[in-house]
């Protein structure tokens, strides 16, 4: 199968959610690709800021359409783990992986793939709700303005906030700055920028963390509306959460090196009520963590 | 009627109870009366101080207008300087030549010194020696005394390389390289209070790191950028001794052109004036005071709508 990936200034404007500027051409006698496709495919990620390793040979994969939640006690690398998939590390000078991520078939630390491509298509939710000091219609509107997208901006401000469940409640106060709504508000407003400019994946980094638990129903229902059209990524400290929402769950912990290693991946429900592992039995049984 | 479970009724023990009451107040209140004191004369020396500063300032004010009030009048700004007819002289010549010389200054300070502030803060690899000695120099040049740069601008923006000669783009230059270091420093703080969770937010998007600072971080950073921008500019308003050396003549009666012919700016001129012998000519110079502070307030305002516009709750 051959590969065509082009570089940032050959990309057209998003019109459809399809993988525009990743190209995928089967060559003549090729195979055809499988049809339960893997959006991610990790092959033997390592995580490294400058020498400590964060995050230790983890292969796993991830399911389209599906929510994946990443579970395990405080530190074992499963932000890190979550930021790679977006190439949100890059960020950070000393970070580095080993080891592939693949992203509908492809390396995505190719070093012919443009980070900002990337992270159109993989969009991220943070932790602490973060809207830009602007209005509400800005903070939407940004991701396609930047992204060059066409078509009408009104028309798809409105139907991101609809489809964060948001529209009703702000549609009067378009203009007033994101900051004014609520914690909960504003934690849509991020999912619904976020949204605006059609990614393919949605990252999310505790995204309820620092909700109360109202907000918190609401946008675990939000993720479940969402999942027909995306594929969504949680991270989770709150095991009951990853429970109620996720397809699949996926178990990290670590050694006394401090790296984050897999230790299951599964169905939600046979990883809560029949894990194979013990450790993760002992985990979700609130043994320890 | 009940007796009252905690008033004591034998005298052993409403001794006890009252000596126990007396301890309590004794530790609770002990160190009341003293520290009292202290805290109030320290917040009275406060006082002193901020009100010692704000005297200084009304009282600079208030004698400027009593001393220069006389000669306030429409002629003040109409009309060029004259060294024989004190009732006639004005400060126009002058005041036109601050305008030219300030102007040039902040179109030179806001690209240069918002640029030089984002190449530190966004791009810049801070373990890189070399960036860390850059940091070091502009901090100290910001405390360089300005008759250097005079002599700076001299050798090489009048004669030198750029040999453009005694004119008033001279001064621009000379003054902006004065306050550069000031516009910097301000921008860098600026931009460095921004939230990275803005910065992270507006990449996680897809936006490039330029789409990020000029739609995000430099947005978000204009009040302190202003702020910055607006302390240069009085600054370099009020500049006179680096400006005699690049040519600021002290008597000028023809209206200054930036690129030819000499030029003079209000300190300058008062400096000119002040030091005449005749009365007039003081109440004069205090009126050019006047002048130049309503010059410098006016710019102030413009600079502090422009920051209000910007400026956006947290």
């Amino acid at each position: 199968m051959d590969v065509e990936i082009r570089e940032r200034s050959e990309v057209q404007p998003v019109e459809n959610r399809q993988a525009i500027g990743i190209r995928i051409v089967t060559s003549e006698g090729g195979a055809t690709p499988s049809t339960e496709e893997a959006v991610f495919e990790l092959d033997h990620l390592s995580c490294y800021y400058g020498s400590f390793r964060a995050v230790r040979d983890i292969s796993l994969s991830i399911r389209k359409n599906a929510i994946t939640a990443i579970i395990g006690p405080s530190g074992t690398g499963k932000s890190t783990l979550l930021r790679s998939f977006n190439r949100m590390n890059d960020l950070v000078p000393s970070a580095r992986i080993e080891g592939k991520i693949l992203y509908h078939g492809i390396d995505l630390y190719d070093r012919r793939v443009d980070p900002v491509e990337v992270r159109r298509r993989i969009g991220m939710v943070f932790q602490k709700p973060n809207p830009f000091p602007k209005s509400i219609w800005e903070n939407v509107a940004f991701g396609p303005k930047v992204a060059g997208m066409k078509g009408n901006l009104d028309e798809i401000v409105e139907a991101s906030l609809r489809r964060a469940v948001l529209w009703e409640e702000v549609k009067d106060k378009l203009r007033q700055s994101g900051l004014s709504l609520s914690g909960g508000q504003q934690q849509r407003l991020c999912i619904a920028r976020a949204i605006a400019v059609e990614p393919d994946v949605i990252l999310m980094d505790e995204p309820c963390s620092a909700l109360d638990p109202v907000a918190t129903l609401r946008i675990e229902e939000l993720m479940i509306e969402l999942k027909q059209n995306y594929t969504i990524v949680i991270v989770t400290h709150n095991m009951q959460q990853a429970a109620r929402v996720s397809d699949e769950t996926v178990f990290l912990t670590m050694d006394d090196d401090r790296a984050g290693y897999l230790v299951e991946q599964g169905a939600t429900p046979q990883i809560f009520t029949n894990p194979t592992n013990r450790l993760t039995e002992d985990y979700v049984s609130g043994r320890f963590g | 009627m009940a007796a009252d479970p905690i008033t004591p009724t034998t005298g052993r023990t409403r001794l006890a109870t009252t000596g126990a009451r007396r301890a309590t107040e004794a530790a609770l209140m002990s160190a009341n009366g003293r520290d009292r004191l202290i805290g109030m004369v320290f917040q009275a020396l406060l006082l002193l101080g901020l009100s010692v500063a704000l005297f200084m300032l009304a009282a600079l004010l208030v004698w400027s207008l009593v001393e220069g009030a006389p000669r306030l009048g429409p002629e003040l700004i109409t009309n060029g300087p004259s060294t024989v007819r004190p009732a006639e002289a004005g400060f126009r010549t002058a005041i036109l030549g601050t305008l030219l010389v300030v102007g040039g200054v902040v179109a030179v300070i806001v690209p240069v010194g918002v640029g030089a502030a984002i190449y530190l803060e966004e791009y810049a690899n801070r373990d890189r020696w070399l960036n860390r000695l850059i940091e070091l120099n502009i901090q100290n040049l910001a405390g360089v005394p300005s008759i250097v740069f005079g002599i700076l601008g001299l050798a090489f923006i009048v004669r030198g390389p750029l040999n453009l000669g005694f004119v008033a783009a001279a001064g621009s230059l000379t003054l902006a390289l004065l306050v550069l270091p000031t516009v910097i420093i301000a921008a860098r703080e600026a931009i460095r209070a921004v939230p990275p969770s803005i910065r992270e937010g507006s990449l996680a998007l897809g936006a490039t790191r330029w789409q990020t600072i000029r739609r995000q971080t430099l947005p978000a950073a204009m009040p302190g950028v202003l702020t910055g921008v607006i302390l240069a500019v009085a600054r370099a308003t009020g500049e006179a001794a680096p400006l005699l050396l690049v040519g600021a003549v002290t008597f000028v009666t023809f209206n200054p052109n930036f690129f030819e012919g000499g030029y003079s700016t209000l300190p300058v001129q008062i400096f000119n004036y002040s030091n005449r012998a005749q009365d007039e000519f003081r109440v004069l110079a205090m009126a050019g005071v006047i002048v130049m502070l309503g010059l410098v307030l006016l710019m102030n305002s413009f600079a502090v709508w422009l920051r209000n516009r910007f400026e956006r709750s947290w």
